[in-house]
């Protein structure tokens, strides 16, 4: 066994042992849930450890046959795209459970399904991106809907249920159009080479161009959802809105990312002409995210909802990173979903701080917090400025190499990209400006700044997000040689090349 | 001087068993003290299918087209039919030994003083028992049949007692006797049609044995082979519920006695599938080009209409009803596939879906207030507070219904559908996905009334289960799951077990 299946079985048994320990004693529930978490954050960080940067195969694999009728496998494997968004799940979990200790409390249901239904998303989180054969990917991507419907319906605030079932229909919309797809490639394989479904045999199918085109989109679509892009986003604010503060982290930084990383790993590498044909399709509707979310954002009065279209925007960076098809593209793109994931982190934590304080999501009923609560509204601003990727915070770095890949093929979308960049000022600084600064608002007066356990929670995030700024080369070093090597397979070389013959 | 004929007893045994128990217990009602009736009943019945099942065991590596003068085929898929169909009627059984929900005198009048006093003093007739065993006896002997007349016979042998059992229910007596009225008359409509065809198909063949007229394919007009297809497709059509003959369905399965509407969702759709894919196979299989448009139309009809309407039923039996109508529809796309791997794909998804619909309807049995089962859905609301466990396997098994990875449906779907796209039914397999994605809505909705909406002031509890209810509705619960964790044991059963033989 791999150390890889350990990671990723960990939670789950943490789930089973969790489900041992008396309802009353929620205490023990919670501090056993932040152990059993960190436990997964150190295993996975001595994944990255023995990782090998100078290969690009997959490494810690394991393959065990499922079911054998259908050659499917329990297989896995983590490349340095997988293994980063793994790291970035099983960090950000225990920070979450730890940033939102109080959060399970008002539930529908007990502490204890609370993180029974954490842990057991934490397992198929890691699954997802670990998962080398498609059916095994399929199986985490459409189970891992229901914890996190549970987790919206059962803890979240206000239109819970509705928008808990908004999530999974959209959601489930695009799984099953994907099925249908895997239905198809899975009978191609059978055809040419024995059927299959371990994802290095995929890739070197040989398929016409119009069926080609249908498998494709037919991925590409439960992708854009999940991601999501303009127009299939219409799920995620609503979601967002009324997930509580720690699920929308879970939500936004690492679930939305199963969407990014599916369009690499299974649109770009199984379908490379398909690829081909939809990218200025792909590269308009990713543009238009990034202006639509950009301008819903800087009309948004609730913090959640402004958020939400944030990220939306920045889904629109990097999905316009990806299929720029450039090596600087792809890395970035790669680069920002961490980024993006620890950014989001901060600023929904925080937000929810502030929220719970305040009890209130608008706006402007919060207003100068700097001077009331000086560390909380410290690390807001600083999450603020890395969500319009200010030089010297994360997503500068990252929103960069998107920007440039991109510019090298395709200076349209580029240009008005950049534009997404001067919107995010607004849309962030207006904000911050309305929340921190100014007069303190009637009724805040008496707020509290973050306690212990909350600065404990919130620091490693914010020193993410500034050492990233500084010095991103670790992730970059795992990330490029695996982003040119999806590049070259799909039959692309850097444009940026030719134009120094 | 006639001849005696010879018969493969040995390969009949498992029918020859449920059926003598069904005539033994007719004869246990007419002469045994009321005190002991049920529980001889119970354990002849019980005890007849586990026989059977032994049997069906030990001739499970046989098979034969003589086994009764070609009337019967007893081969390699009838065998795993039959086995089905015994596996899932014992779990029934356990549901239906709760007397409880049967009226105790079916020839009191509703209302009448004689019901009151045949339900003072006790007085529980039990023919349920031989009626169910001769259902089952019925469909086993269905999947097998290889002759048109056989075919018939045996269509009615399990369509009758279903209809009595249909009538039954103890409470809501007009209703459980109007479902019942209306299945027999739309049956008896439906049996017209399949004889009216087989008529055609004999006038056309020469003959009334499948195997006959699939070697007569194409020697004549073919027209009237036509009309005999279509005919006698209406007839199977009917049973299994396909759009447009689906209509009895949500009425029956709602004025039905729960525990005779668990058995007849989940038995007949394996006996009836089991004639179908047959008949298509063997009999028709020459004639492909000519059904294959049609079923295909109507499976896409059947799906769809399936899980739309579906979407504004209020009560869970007609939801499920409903939810049976676009199953039928997948399990449709199996016999379209035409192929080996679309028979083992409907063995699979028949024990599949069995198990589960058993175990749903075993629940929806134990929601209740003080008056009896509520299936008014928007009484179910708040639920899973009341009794957790049970609203999660309830939401469970509709997950698996959905077809959600990681349940039975979804390997039951993805082995269908798999099958039809790789016969080339690529519209039935995109018509499949969308037809899962409306019906997901349903199935979660109820789920969202289970858990996500307070319990009000009149909602309904949840009765302890009587042991025999547990047993049948936890085992067909486990199984379900087990078979969508590690489907690989049943999945390489069925592809060992999916062989017609001529």
């Amino acid at each position: 066994m791999s150390l890889l299946t350990l990671v990723g079985a960990l939670p789950l048994l943490g789930a089973a042992l969790i489900y041992l320990i008396p309802n009353k004693n929620t205490e023990l529930v919670k501090k056993f849930a932040l152990l059993v978490t960190t436990l997964v954050a150190v295993a996975s960080i001595f994944l990255a450890i023995g990782f090998d940067k100078s290969v690009t195969t997959m490494q810690f694999t394991q393959s065990n046959s499922w079911i054998s009728a259908f050659n499917i496998n329990f297989a896995v494997g983590i490349d340095g795209i997988s293994l980063v968004l793994i790291l970035l799940s099983t960090i950000l979990v225990p920070i979450v459970v730890l940033a939102t200790w109080h959060e399970s409390d008002g539930g529908r249901w007990s502490v204890k399904t609370f993180y029974v239904l954490i842990l057991i998303l934490e397992t198929m989180m890691i699954g997802v991106f670990a998962a080398t054969d498609l059916f095994l990917f399929y199986v985490f991507f459409e189970a891992m809907l229901i914890p996190v419907y549970f987790l919206i319906g059962g803890y979240g605030s206000a239109n819970r249920s509705a928008a808990a079932v908004k999530f999974l229909l959209y959601s489930l919309f695009g799984g099953l159009l994907m099925l249908a797809s895997i239905i198809g490639v899975y009978v191609i394989s059978g055809n040419q080479i024995g059927a299959t479904f371990d994802l290095t045999q995929l890739a070197t199918l040989e398929i016409d161009n119009q069926t080609e085109n249908f498998l494709f989109l037919g991925f590409f679509i439960a992708f854009a959802i999940k991601a999501p892009l303009w127009p299939f986003h219409t799920w995620l604010p609503d979601a967002a809105k009324a997930a509580t503060p720690g699920t929308s982290v879970l939500l936004l930084g690492v679930l939305d990312k199963v969407g990014t990383y599916g369009m690499i790993r299974f649109c770009i590498e199984l379908f490379p002409d398909a690829s081909k044909t939809f990218t200025p399709l792909i590269i308009t509707l990713a543009v238009i995210s990034i202006i639509y979310g950009a301008f819903m954002a800087i009309g948004q009065k609730d913090i959640k909802g402004l958020i939400a279209f944030t990220s939306i925007s920045h889904f629109g960076f990097i999905t316009m990173g990806i299929f720029a098809m450039t090596t600087q593209g792809m890395s970035g793109s790669n680069l920002y979903m961490v980024n993006h994931g620890f950014s989001t982190a901060a600023l929904f934590l925080i937000a929810g701080w502030m929220m719970a304080r305040r009890n209130s999501s608008i706006i402007s009923d919060f207003g100068g917090l700097q001077r009331v609560t000086p560390v909380m509204a410290w690390s807001f601003f600083i999450a603020g400025l890395s969500g319009l990727a200010l030089p010297g915070l994360a997503s500068f770095v990252s929103e960069f190499l998107v920007l440039v890949g991109t510019y090298t093929r395709y200076p349209v979308a580029a240009i008005i990209g950049t534009l997404g960049i001067i919107l995010a000022a607004l849309y962030i600084l207006i904000p911050i400006q309305k929340t921190l600064h100014g007069p303190v608002t009637p009724g805040n007066e008496k707020m509290t700044d973050l306690n212990l356990r909350e600065k404990i929670a919130i620091a490693p995030v914010i020193a993410i997000i500034v050492v990233m700024g500084f010095y991103p080369k670790p992730v970059l070093d795992l990330i490029n040689p695996t982003s040119e090597k999806v590049v070259t397979n799909a039959g692309f070389t850097d444009p940026v090349a030719e134009v120094n013959k | 001087m006639l001849t005696a004929p010879s018969l493969g007893y040995l390969l009949l045994s498992p029918m020859i068993i449920v059926f003598a128990a069904a005539v033994i217990g007719v004869l246990v009602e007419a002469f045994m003290g009321k005190t002991h009736r049920a529980a001889a009943q119970l354990t002849i019945s019980i005890g007849a299918l586990l026989l059977a099942l032994v049997q069906l065991w030990r001739i499970r590596d046989l098979s034969s087209t003589t086994a009764a003068v070609n009337s019967v085929t007893i081969d390699k898929a009838g065998i795993f039919l039959q086995a089905t169909v015994v596996i899932l009627a014992l779990i029934a059984v356990l549901l239906i030994a709760d007397q409880e929900n049967f009226t105790a005198q079916a020839s009191a009048v509703p209302g009448s003083n004689e019901e009151a006093v045949a339900l003072l003093q006790k007085n529980q007739q039990t023919e349920i028992f031989p009626l169910f065993l001769f259902a089952v006896g019925g469909m086993m002997l269905f999947p097998v049949a290889t002759d048109l007349i056989t075919l018939f016979v045996a269509l009615e042998v399990f369509s009758l007692p279903l209809y009595l059992l249909a009538g039954l229910s103890r409470r809501r007596r007009l209703l459980s006797q109007e479902a019942a009225l209306k299945y027999f008359l739309l049956g008896a409509y439906a049996s017209a049609f399949f004889l009216f065809g087989a008529a055609f198909l004999y006038g056309y063949a020469g003959t009334i044995s499948l195997v006959g007229i699939s070697a007569a394919a194409g020697s004549a007009n073919e027209v009237f082979l036509l009309i005999g297809i279509i005919f006698v497709s209406i007839g199977l059509l009917f049973k299994i519920s396909a759009v447009p003959f689906h209509s009895w369905t949500p009425d029956v399965y709602q004025g039905a006695p729960t525990p005779i509407t668990a058995f007849m969702a989940a038995c007949t759709k394996v006996a009836a599938f089991g004639a179908l894919l047959r008949i298509f196979y063997i009999g028709f299989a020459e004639a492909q080009t000519m059904w294959q448009p049609i079923i295909t139309v109507i499976a896409i009809l059947t799906m769809v209409l399936g899980s739309v309407v579906a979407i504004a039923q209020r009560d869970v039996k007609r939801m499920l009803a409903y939810s049976s109508i676009a199953h039928a529809g997948f399990l449709l796309s199996g016999v379209v596939a035409l192929s080996k791997d679309g028979l083992a794909a409907s063995l699979f998804y028949l024990m599949a879906y069995g198990l589960t619909t058993l175990a749903a309807f075993g629940i929806i049995g134990l929601v209740r207030d003080s008056t009896g089962e509520v299936t008014d859905l928007n009484r179910w609301v708040g639920l899973g507070k009341k009794s957790p466990l049970v609203g999660s396997v309830f939401a469970f098994l509709l997950l698996s219904f959905a077809g959600i990875p990681l349940t039975s449906g979804f390997i039951g779907k993805f082995a269908i559908f798999s099958a039809a796209y790789q016969s080339g039914n690529i519209a039935i397999v995109v018509s499949g996905v969308l037809a899962s994605a409306i019906a997901a809505f349903f199935y979660i909705r109820v789920i969202i009334m289970i858990f996500f909406t307070d319990p009000v002031n009149d909602s309904v509890s949840v009765i302890i289960p009587s042991v025999k209810s547990k047993i049948s509705i936890s085992v067909a619960t486990v199984a379900s799951m087990v078979f969508g964790l590690a489907p690989s044991l049943l999945l390489t059963t069925a592809t060992n077990f999916a062989t017609f033989i001529k």
